[in-house]
């Protein structure tokens, strides 16, 4: 076929069968099943929408979920940058085996993850019979969402920002060393301004990982209501009441809040990178 | 501000970058440090900068000793070879940066980097990103932002390596004027001895973490003190002969060679630079030996040689000849207007007197 000469061929061989393909798997994959969601819920009504998901009770579990997923995707952000820079510029024994131990929670059942903090974090626990005494709840509390919520999402925190610490010229740094900068100044005018992008999607990804994690919280939350019960633990409750509709709108409500979040992380990430270049 | 390095080794594991290396630059000079890749150059340089720690010796500047002293404290100017600007800053805040992080006011800060950027040439563009420049414009950028801290010592290494050609030559000449201006002390690396020998008032040819000859262009260049400087240096004629009895002999040639009295022959290497070859048309008689049945006592010895071609580069020609008596290949070079003069032809017979010849023998104790 020819092609018009004002129309330079693509680099990409095969345009409208992989926009086909992509727009089909889209489709079928995440648009469909969301259009369900949004169906059932609307088969509620206004009234019996907001009778379902505005409750006392599901606000309570909006404001854990969105309180413990934020906490948790700040604290894997901050501490991801840490290892990170520890795998990326520390040569030291063992590097290669905390690199892979890095994977972990992506690979382990979450619930397993859930059960082992309970148990480390109980009062008689290896952990908790130090820590109870001194007023720290590690387990059945808010603290012990947070902690399991940050082991689920550290690995996107660190995967992500790694490879753009990797790409970093040692050279600035020396640069901006030998201009007389302290370490902190170099750290706060020239690394941390070029991986603050990267930073940001990991902080986007542990976010949306935290948000809808559901297996290790179960386990370790204890499901209280109004104290430590989150929105997918209310869902997952409402389901087994046979009240899918119910379940459905809460879970929207949930949708709408984890979209709007990673939007607005999204649209501070592009201004970094553009910031960034 | 002097620069005195007393001894200095380093060894990154088992590779020996810096071998018991003595230097001294004195205030005001633009040293070169010319050497292959690995010769310890840029690590020398990086020492002088307090970015690498030597094993053993010291660095003084001005007499006082600052070996332990950090790079940040050090206080020199340091452009690097890929420019390491900042690329999320502008270029005024790149040029800032050091005056910026001493605290100083920004009315000053202002001043300052306004008057480097005219320096610099790059007026008007300080509110450009550094991807937004073209390479040289960058490289300016890295030496303004070098320069803002008001260095005693302006250290470069391979400072127009990413350059294009023409780039290159006119950064050359701008950065040996700005040296003159600004009066300070500057060490720049090359592997580029065209550059060098072009820029600096010292150069200083280095091979294996050791000093090979230290001097100035026009020393380095007329009397390469190893086999190693007139190799790295290149271009030139590569004879294996032997010495005997005062004498040293290229094909047969003998030339004069005092710091050989002894009878016992040794292998010699016999280098001859091409622009230092005179060349002369013969009749084409040829004698066995190959040696110009012209000569005469008193006169040098000359070698007869066949002409392969004749190319012209520019202001030289180079005539390749074959000497009669031994295969391999002879360049001379001449000037194109001599050579147009002579007119020498493919196949005709030419005699080739050296001007002047350096003998080196394996053994260091007879390097002349």
């Amino acid at each position: 076929m020819m092609r018009p000469r004002s129309q330079p061929a693509s680099v990409l061989p095969g345009f409208s069968v992989s926009a086909s393909i992509t727009a089909l798997v889209v489709t079928a994959l995440i648009i469909l099943p969301l259009a369900v969601l949004v169906f059932r819920a609307a088969s509620l009504g206004p009234a019996g929408f907001l009778a379902a998901a505005w409750t006392p009770r599901a606000r309570a579990a909006y404001a854990v979920s969105l309180g413990a997923s934020v906490a948790a995707a700040c604290i894997s952000s901050v501490l991801g940058l840490l290892v990170a820079w520890v795998l990326v510029r520390i040569k030291f024994p063992g590097r290669r085996l905390l690199d892979a131990l890095v994977d972990v929670p992506l690979a382990l059942p979450t619930a397993v993850a859930g059960l082992v903090y309970s148990t480390l974090y109980v009062e008689r626990g290896w952990l908790g019979q130090y820590l109870v005494p001194l007023g720290i709840q590690g387990a059945y509390s808010r603290l012990g969402i947070v902690l399991v919520l940050v082991f689920v999402s550290l690995p996107f925190a660190i995967r992500v920002v790694q490879p753009v610490l990797e790409s970093l010229d040692s050279d600035t740094e020396e640069a901006a060393r030998l201009l007389g900068a302290s370490r902190l100044q170099t750290f706060l005018r020239v690394i941390l301004p070029a991986i603050l992008p990267a930073a940001a999607t990991g902080f986007a990804l542990a976010l949306a990982r935290a948000l809808g994690e559901y297996g290790s919280v179960v386990f370790i939350s204890g499901n209280m209501p109004f104290k430590t019960e989150i929105a997918p633990v209310l869902i997952v409750s409402r389901l087994e009441e046979f009240a899918y509709a119910e379940a459905t709108a809460i879970a929207v409500v949930l949708l709408a809040i984890s979209l709007t979040l990673l939007v607005i992380v999204n649209l501070l990430q592009q201004r970094l990178a553009q910031n960034a270049q | 501000m002097s620069i005195h390095i007393r001894g200095v080794s380093k060894k990154f594991g088992s590779f020996q970058a810096l071998d018991n290396v003595s230097l001294e630059v004195p205030h005001g000079t633009l040293l070169a440090l010319l050497g292959p890749s690995g010769s310890g150059k840029t690590t020398l340089l990086r020492i002088i900068a307090g970015l690498e720690w030597p094993d053993a010796g010291r660095i003084e500047e001005d007499g006082a000793d600052v070996t332990d002293r950090h790079a940040r404290h050090r206080e020199v100017g340091f452009v690097f070879q890929h420019y390491a600007l900042f690329r999320h800053m502008s270029v005024f805040e790149n040029v800032a940066f050091g005056l910026r992080v001493r605290k100083t006011p920004d009315a000053e800060v202002r001043a300052r980097v306004d008057e480097l950027l005219h320096l610099v040439r790059l007026d008007g563009l300080g509110n450009r990103k550094p991807a937004q420049l073209s390479g040289g414009q960058r490289q300016r950028v890295a030496l303004a932002r070098a320069l803002a801290i008001r260095p005693k010592i302006l250290l470069l290494d391979e400072p127009f390596g990413a350059l294009d050609a023409k780039v290159r030559v006119e950064l050359r000449q701008w950065l040996r004027r700005l040296h003159d201006e600004i009066g300070m002390t500057s060490v720049f690396v090359t592997h580029d001895q065209e550059e060098a020998f072009e820029l600096a008032d010292e150069v200083v040819v280095m091979n294996q973490g050791k000093i090979e000859q230290q001097g100035t262009p026009d020393e380095v260049f007329e009397q390469p003190a190893t086999p190693f400087v007139i190799d790295f240096l290149g271009n030139v004629n590569v004879f294996h002969g032997r010495v005997e009895n005062g004498r040293a002999f290229w094909h047969g040639v003998p030339i004069a060679y005092p710091d050989y009295p002894h009878a016992q022959a040794r292998p010699a290497r016999v280098y001859l630079r091409p622009h230092e070859l005179d060349i002369a048309r013969l009749a084409a008689t040829g004698s066995p030996a190959g040696q110009n049945p012209n000569h005469s006592a008193g006169e040098e010895p000359s070698l007869l040689a066949e002409v392969l071609r004749v190319s012209r580069s520019g202001p030289l020609t180079r005539i390749t000849c074959q000497p009669h008596n031994s295969s391999g290949e002879l360049h001379v070079d001449l000037p194109t207007a001599t050579a147009r003069d002579h007119s020498f032809q493919p196949g005709e017979t030419v005699a080739i007197t050296p001007r002047n010849v350096r003998v080196f023998l394996p053994d260091p104790e007879y390097v002349i």
